[in-house]
């Protein structure tokens, strides 16, 4: 139907010129800005790769790259363990259950410059509730310097993202949690399985769709998180912070250098990519999900 | 030995019971029948067995041990679900091997188990399928086969063939009739279909909200319910019911309705002027052929039609106007009024009524019942 | 079908096989710990909102509570600081992108929903992936073209940016909706008589109110939330939005207000926190339902 082909290019062009000139374009845009010696105030010639290859040699660069895939891999690990934890308690037999399960999504839904600002007073090197309550317990001598000491900001900052990421991940984890059908329990029950056993052969396989599609937000999210760096640390100290994506911002705006900065922000595409069909693999239909008709 | 025993079993979901009081036994390779309405407690009855709910008060036994604390596992049961809680990422094998595995049992003796349960219920050829892959019986088949694979003392069937075609359950029936020859294991079977029940058990336990209504063999319910509730629930057609007084005549004992019709009573201790219930099953009305003819003009109670009745044996019957007719091929069940109640009649012969015409029925010698209107118990 | 019978009848579960000791252990602490490791930095960020400087500063005492409670930080806030003026551009573009991100992710949901025109389907995986391009990357050449474009430094320069990252996810959202919509329906319509308009505001819209109400909940979340093309397309002071302009205002040298900073953290959260509870229901139902697509 002719009709149906031009309404439904009609009723799509909003939505394309919005996401064609500010996403599309811009995509490109970057990738060419990669190629160039851009900066602030002036315009870019074509260098081809001396960005990259400058990039390459530099160490800090290099550091964001395997701050990027420990802040990652790390956090999102703690995520997984702890929201999925978090789902299994709130899958059960509870009182206030939707109390609950809605205050524990605040992290969430708080936006994440002001919640790390929190964090930010919670870390802070004089004033720390944290060090003031671990003093009191005798358990340190001073106050600890949270974000001042490399390693301990690193701890530091992948603690607020985890704050931040549980309730996600754990809300919906809840949700497939849920459509699991009991009756699968009671007749694991019946058939002799302990919890762990339960768990083991029936929530995990059940839940591995939804496990996937979930981290791979969460991964995708966490690798190119700029907020929560940028609030806390800046990237410091001696850089021991720094992402990709922040140093893409610190090198393009305060620094100037657009066409560096731009080739560093496309130097995450790769691995983004990666991560990405590595999840696209998990969520494929297994088999037995697959085929016949119900009853 | 494998029998069961329920011993004043309660359950309570918060303040409110929903099962009061229930006394049952089993025993060993009983094929035993849990059978009521929606929500009368049965299912809930099944899963204590099971150990799936928690017994409030009461004590259940399995053979000779008490059961009330101790997990389904521990019960030697086994269990097949109404949407027969197949695991969707196992294959059927796996399936039905999965208790084999949780034990630690060796590959082998996996195999060899599960062999011998395709071979009963034929699944041979779906041990690699996903039970997406299945059809409906063949879930249930494979759900028995889980369920025989734990050679259990007792089986546990809560409304298995509910979610089957009509076909498909009469097929499935006779299966698990000849699977329970087979094995002879106790098992206790929970339906709301009365036809399953009185195909399939040994014993039939009739519940109500709750309670226990009767307890006994199919042809014992049919032919001496104890109760009214019992004797409209067996029953397909369900029993006839005609409420009237007991009265007094030259041939024996009768009931007699408010348009001054009669029918014949069984005999009973009770007063004249009682006021009861009269219960006749369908097939115990008789079409009486030779009165169907009569003219229109003898009206219904005139003085003379009810002299006639009183003073002979009911043999001109009483007369009833056709509503509908259904044929099913087999018999023909006709729907009529008689005397202000609407009533069934079975037939296994054909007639050429049409609605809207008078005929005349009997009632057959043998168990028609009275029955209290107030309490429904069995006078 | 047949009647699910014993589906009427109450169930209670294996729980009574469990000591209560256990359930302890396993279930209630492990859940109070976790309440207080994602509550306690709302309550921290609270307490020091009305903690007066004397107190914040101290280290004896006891700091999990507050002695004399005082609004002199919210005064500040409001008084000495743009933060108003933060406020209130903060809405505007929320508000306004989230206007019109659902304006058009209604229309590209249905048509690819709907429509089915040639390369539907496509089209909506292409959306899906766009939402995957994070704005870290985005960032650097939205600015040039912001500047060139004379958007620089305005409102509007955000207003037309976040749609980006909104309208592929309130597209997903709705998409998911209008499929749980019976195609019966309009296939009545369209025997009655109905234009595809009409189809689309009589009877699909009204039906798809909860997930509007979804995608636009979500939507303006997202936008309060924004930060990095808020702190790049924007510098004046009276131009900023509630994160940014904490984040750069509220620090003089040195010098960090606490107190104020926490109460601008605690009154930039109330918005999304108060639109959050009255639609909980609805938030949890958008996550969840992008997830499981």
């Amino acid at each position: 139907m002719d009709n149906r082909n031009v309404l439904g290019a009609l009723f799509m062009l909003p939505a394309a010129a919005i996401l064609l000139t500010f996403l599309t374009y811009p995509l490109g845009l970057g990738v060419w800005l990669g190629f160039t010696d851009a900066k602030i105030g002036r315009g870019g010639e074509w260098i081809g790769f001396e960005n990259y290859e400058w990039l390459w040699d530099d160490s800090v660069f290099r550091l964001s790259i395997f701050n990027t895939f420990l802040y990652t891999v790390v956090a999102s690990i703690v995520k997984f363990a702890l929201g999925l934890w978090l789902a299994l308690l709130l899958n059960r037999h509870l009182p206030f259950k939707s109390f609950l399960r809605a205050i524990v999504l605040l992290p969430f839904i708080v936006p994440t410059v002001l919640s790390a600002i929190a964090f930010w007073w919670i870390y802070d090197a004089q004033f720390s509730v944290l060090s003031w309550t671990l003093m009191k317990l005798g358990l340190i001598d001073e106050y600890i310097n949270f974000l001042g000491e490399p390693n301990l900001a690193r701890a530091s900052t992948i603690t607020a993202n985890v704050w931040r990421g549980v309730p996600f991940v754990a809300i919906c984890l809840l949700a497939g949690l849920q459509t699991i059908s009991p009756a699968l329990y009671e007749a694991a029950a019946i058939d002799g399985a302990t919890p762990w056993q339960k768990f083991r052969n029936i929530t995990l396989p059940m839940l591995s769709p939804i496990i996937a599609v979930v981290m791979t937000f969460s991964v995708l999210f966490t690798f190119t998180d700029f907020q929560l760096i940028w609030v806390l640390t800046r990237g410091g100290p001696i850089n021991a912070t720094h992402l990709m994506a922040t140093l893409s911002f610190q090198r393009a705006i305060p620094g100037g250098a657009l066409g560096e900065g731009a080739a560093i922000a496309i130097s995450m595409i790769p691995f983004l990519l990666a991560a990405i069909l590595f999840s696209y693999f998990g969520l494929q239909r297994r088999k037995w999900q697959q085929g016949g008709s119900d009853k | 030995m494998a029998t069961v025993k329920l011993k004043q079993v309660r359950k309570s979901f918060g303040n409110t019971e929903v099962v009061h009081g229930v006394d049952v036994s089993i025993d060993d390779a009983e094929f035993v029948v849990l059978v009521g309405p929606s929500g009368c407690g049965k299912s809930t009855l099944l899963r204590m067995i099971a150990g799936l709910e928690e017994i409030t008060e009461g004590e259940i036994y399995i053979g000779d041990s008490l059961v009330n604390k101790i997990a389904p596992k521990e019960r030697d049961i086994a269990m097949v679900f109404q949407n027969y809680a197949l695991y969707p990422h196992m294959t059927v094998f796996e399936n039905m091997a999965f208790s084999m595995k949780l034990a630690g049992c060796s590959k082998q003796e996996q195999r060899e188990r599960v062999d011998e349960a395709t071979r009963i219920l034929g699944l041979g050829d779906y041990l690699e399928r996903y039970p997406r892959q299945l059809s409906g019986g063949q879930r249930q088949r494979v759900a028995m086969g889980r369920a025989i694979v734990r050679k259990p003392q007792v089986f546990l069937f809560d409304e298995p063939l509910s979610n089957l075609d009509a076909k498909l359950r009469v097929q499935m029936r006779t299966e698990i009739r000849e699977l329970h020859q087979r094995l002879k294991t106790t098992s206790v079977y929970v339906t709301h279909d009365q036809i399953e029940a009185m195909t399939m058990a040994d014993k039939i336990v009739v519940m109500n909200k709750g309670n226990v209504e009767q307890v006994g063999s199919p042809l014992d319910l049919y032919d001496h319910p104890a109760n009214q509730f019992v004797a409209g629930f067996i029953g397909s057609p369900a029993m006839n019911f005609l409420k009237g007084v007991l009265v007094t005549v030259s041939a024996g004992r009768a009931v007699k309705f408010a348009t001054d019709r009669i029918l014949p009573a069984p005999a009973s201790a009770e007063p004249d002027g009682r006021e009861v219930i009269l219960g006749v099953r369908p097939e115990q009305l008789l079409i009486n052929t030779l009165a169907s003819g009569e003219s229109p003009s003898t009206k219904p109670g005139s003085d003379e039609a009810t002299a006639r009745q009183s003073s002979v044996d009911f043999e001109s019957g009483v007369e009833a106007k056709v509503v509908v007719i259904e044929p099913t091929g087999a018999d023909t069940q006709i729907l009529c009024k008689l005397a202000g109640n609407d009533v069934v009649v079975v037939t296994r012969e054909r007639h050429t009524f049409r609605p809207g015409d008078l005929i005349r029925l009997n009632v057959q010698d043998g168990n028609t019942c009275l029955f209290d209107p107030m309490s429904g118990g069995r006078l | 079908m047949a009647t699910q019978a014993s589906e009427t009848e109450q169930r209670e579960g294996m729980h009574f096989l469990e000591s209560v000791p256990r359930r302890w252990v396993t279930v209630y602490i492990p859940l109070i710990l976790f309440l207080f490791f994602l509550l306690f930095p709302f309550y921290w960020m609270g307490l020091t909102a009305f903690k007066p400087n004397a107190e914040l500063l101290a280290t004896d005492g006891n700091p999990f509570w507050v002695m004399a409670p005082t609004l002199d930080h919210f005064k500040k806030l409001f008084v000495d600081t743009s933060y108003p003026t933060w406020l209130w551009n903060t809405i505007i573009v929320s508000v306004a992108a989230t206007f019109v991100s659902l304006a058009t992710s209604v229309f590209a949901a249905y048509a690819i929903e709907r429509l089915r025109f040639k390369g539907a389907h496509q089209l909506g995986v292409a959306i899906f992936l766009a939402y995957l391009v994070p704005p870290s990357i985005l960032f650097i050449p939205l600015a040039t073209m912001v500047f060139q474009l004379g958007m620089f430094d305005s409102r509007l320069a955000l207003i037309f940016t976040y749609p980006t990252f909104l309208i592929p996810f309130c597209t997903w959202l709705l998409m998911g909706y209008f499929r749980s919509i019976p195609f019966e329906l309009e296939e009545c319509a369209i025997i009655d008589g109905a234009t595809r308009w009409q189809i689309l505001t009589r009877i699909v819209l009204p039906l798809a109110i909860p997930g509007l109400i979804s995608a636009g909940i979500f939507a303006f979340t997202l936008s309060w939330n924004e930060f990095i093309y808020a702190l790049t397309f924007v510098s004046a002071s009276e131009n900023k939005t509630v994160p940014v302009g904490v984040i750069t205002e509220l620090v003089e040298g040195d010098v960090y207000h606490w107190g104020s900073l926490m109460a601008g953290a605690l009154v930039g959260s109330l918005p999304v926190a108060i639109m959050y509870s009255f639609f909980v229901e609805y938030y949890v139902a958008g996550m969840t339902g992008a997830v499981k697509e």
